[in-house]
């Protein structure tokens, strides 16, 4: 079968790519670009770059493979780098890694593999994904690895994406991959994974927002206040915010106080003591169902409010309009609008939605 | 089977340039600046070399400065000429948008130096009008550098009629022929240049070998410092090997140089009419006299000529989007820019360069591909353009 598989430059996606090519597929390599690289050699972090490029081109030809670069810029500004500029400037706390994965590599990588005759995609990530012959519908499931699950990122993906998604890593740990790369003699078997934002690899959020956002948009300094409305100080601006963050609010003294919301029409940032983060509620939009169809019940699940946290038992209920709410068993800290919510059973992932 | 329709890129070495590499790298060892025997054979291996590629151009050997390749050939006129030229008061250099990289780039590093850079744009024909030259070129200009025919495109630039007016105006005349030599008949004399970059493996030569031709008394400082190789022009141990396979390329280069184009010519209208004949929404970029003969660059429309090229590659058939340096570039060939297309076309068009080794049964095949593959993409991109 031809495998279409999206290849950046690191350890998982060339594993993936090698052990396609092994269960023998035909396999073609595709790296995006996602940025004019000529601009500033350092301005690209550890995902995409140009070095990233080269080293898939390495893993490619050692695997006997054809290997593409593509360009994804246009679409890469559509999907993930306007996104992220607008919900910081709205005051949400954006995650970009959801947009590029499902919007963006998903969504392009299935329409480049259909022009290729290509019958799958092939990616990197840590997932599984089954079909489930009674229900006739494809599953989606956390990794093998569970330190390295990456089904967070993936809980839009559609029924049609899914049908024709290949995880091989996600059946493995992260030490079988790296040993993988290495019998395979691959070029990346020891490189360092890639953690922060890629087009922000200085880890300044607020700066590129205030760099990159539009003209109209104003990034007005803000005030802070307290839970009653009193006027403790101000700040830069609620970009340079997020939910449960304390420091850099520039407030001395007494009780540890942390950002509880952000209003960015007001240009107003309520902070709080610590329990005041703590929520047991919140509502979602634009949510996904892995099956295709919402529950129509109250539905028990687990959640999980951004990537790094271990979901908490809750009780979803589907509303109209693709929305839900979400009520957990126990308070939750730091419940932040703009990251993802993402309900599983157990290894299956259930669905997800923006947290309002 | 793989067929190759990218000979702008590179191409292959003919069997005799491989045996002379191969022969001179075992035998000839000696360093060409030596004083015994073995230097004074090297030495002679790459006076023949320079004799046979100053035969290409119509050149005199002496005047053949040889190079690790175009792009040296480029910074060493355009940097070796502004530095012999900073105190001559004069202080343009004039070049046009459709220029290589290794010229384009050459002047905007001097442009930093404190040059002042004209870069012509050219019409939709892809070949710079005289009178738009004239405009730019005056007593203040010093270096004048305008391509003798664009690799992206193939048209040919009336590099005689505008020599002539850069000597008017005392400005040196620099051109990068690299797409032209071994392609159509080239003469440093009828063009009445000052300085000619050409490159090896444009026809059939080895990579790493490049020449540029400086017309006697044209003053250069050379950009590599060190030793007094190649008439204090070119600094550093010459590529006895290589060269010596750059001058067998020459020769056969110019041996068959009218067969070859006018075979080659045939086989490229071929393709361009099957294609324009059986695919609808294309058409060729540039102007269809002006240009050497194995070039055409066809526009798609409504569809990524990055997709048609991966598709057509996996069909076995290798072409080009543009240059093949501007990898890391995610802009639309600057080329076609530069001759006013809309971006959108400028990322639709595709080009196919042929040479003396493509076969009429290869141009039937890539025109029997191509309207199924088209059809298929065209498809593809209206479905995405409507799910955005």
């Amino acid at each position: 079968m031809r495998v279409v598989v999206a290849m950046s430059g690191g350890v998982d996606s060339s594993v993936a790519a090698s052990l396609l090519t092994q269960a023998g597929h035909e396999v073609i390599g595709l790296s995006m670009q996602l940025y004019d690289q000529r601009q500033s050699p350092d301005a690209f972090g550890s995902c995409c770059s140009l070095d990233d490029l080269h080293d898939a081109r390495r893993v490619a030809a050692t695997l006997g493979i054809p290997h593409y670069i593509v360009n994804f810029e246009e679409r890469f500004q559509r999907h993930v780098v306007r996104n992220f500029v607008s919900e910081y400037a709205a005051g949400r706390t954006p995650i970009p890694c959801v947009h590029c994965n499902a919007d963006l590599k998903f969504a392009t990588l299935v329409e480049r593999a259909e022009a290729l005759d290509a019958a799958a995609v092939g990616t990197g990530h840590y997932a599984r994904v089954v079909f489930d012959e009674t229900a006739g519908r494809y599953r989606l499931l956390r990794s093998v690895d569970a330190e390295k699950d990456q089904t967070y990122f993936l809980f839009s993906l559609t029924q049609a994406q899914l049908a024709r998604a290949m995880f091989p890593v996600g059946h493995l740990r992260k030490d079988e991959v790296r040993a993988h790369a290495r019998d395979r003699r691959l070029a990346v078997a020891d490189k360092p994974d890639s953690h922060e934002i890629c087009f922000v690899p200085d880890g300044d959020a607020g700066g590129f927002v205030e760099r990159n956002v539009d003209i109209e948009t104003a990034l007005p300094e803000a005030e802070l206040v307290d839970t009653s409305g009193r006027v403790l100080g101000s700040h830069r601006g609620v970009h340079r915010l997020t939910v449960g963050q304390r420091k850099g609010l520039g407030l001395a003294g007494g009780v540890p106080l942390y950002v509880l919301s952000l209003d960015a029409a007001e240009a107003r940032v309520v902070v709080g003591p610590r329990e005041e983060l703590e929520r047991r509620e919140l509502m979602a939009s634009d949510v996904n169902w892995i099956s295709g169809e919402p529950p129509v019940e109250p539905h028990r699940i687990t959640a999980r409010i951004r990537h790094r946290h271990l979901d908490a038992p809750a009780t979803v209920t589907a509303l109209s309009g693709e929305r839900v709410r979400v009520v957990f068993d126990h308070p939750q800290v730091a419940i932040t609008p703009g990251q993802a919510v993402v309900f599983y059973q157990g290894e299956d992932v259930v669905g997800g939605g923006w947290i309002e | 089977m793989r067929i190759y329709l990218d000979y702008n890129a590179t191409s292959p070495p003919a069997p005799e340039v491989v045996a002379t590499v191969n022969r001179v790298l075992g035998s000839e060892f000696g360093n060409a600046s030596s004083v015994h025997a073995f230097g004074q054979r090297a030495k002679a291996v790459l006076d023949d070399a320079r004799a046979q590629v100053a035969g290409l151009i119509d050149a005199d050997p002496s005047e053949v400065v040889l190079t690790s390749g175009g792009t040296e050939a480029d910074n060493l006129a355009l940097r070796g000429a502004a530095d012999a030229l900073e105190r001559s008061g004069r202080r343009k250099i004039v070049t046009t948008g459709i220029e290589h990289e290794a010229v384009l780039n050459t002047v905007k590093a001097l442009e930093r130096h404190g040059w002042t850079v004209r870069t012509l744009s050219v019409p939709e024909t892809g070949v710079l009008a005289p009178e738009a030259f004239a405009a730019a070129v005056d007593r203040d200009t010093a270096i004048v550098s305008v391509m003798h025919a664009n690799n992206e495109v193939g048209t040919i630039q009336p590099i005689a009629q505008l020599a002539a007016i850069a000597r008017e105006h005392g400005a040196l005349f620099h051109t990068d022929a690299v797409q032209s030599v071994g392609k159509i008949p080239v003469s440093v004399k009828q063009l009445g240049v000052d300085a000619l970059s050409l490159s090896g493996h444009k026809f059939g030569g080895p990579k790493g070998t490049g020449a540029l031709w400086i017309r006697r008394g044209v003053r250069l400082v050379s950009t590599m410092t060190g030793g007094r190789q190649e008439r204090n022009r070119r600094a550093g141990t010459e590529n006895v090997p290589l060269l010596a396979g750059l001058g067998v390329a020459a020769q056969l280069a110019a041996a068959h140089l009218d067969a070859t184009a006018t075979r080659v010519s045939v086989l490229r209208d071929r393709l361009e009419g099957k294609i324009l004949a059986t695919v609808s929404g294309t058409a060729v970029n540039g102007d269809l006299n002006a240009r050497v003969p194995n070039t055409t660059n066809i526009s798609f429309d409504g569809l990524e000529a990055e997709s048609l090229l991966i598709a057509l590659d996996l069909e076995g058939v290798a072409v080009s989007t543009g240059s093949a340096c501007s990898s890391g570039s995610l802009e639309p060939s600057h080329v076609l820019r530069a001759m006013g297309l809309p971006s959108a076309r400028a990322r639709n068009s595709l080009r196919f360069s042929l040479g003396p080794g493509t076969t009429e049964e290869e141009v039937d095949f890539v025109a029997g591909v191509l309207p199924g593959l088209v059809t298929k993409l065209r498809r593809l991109s209206r479905t995405a353009a409507a799910l955005g």
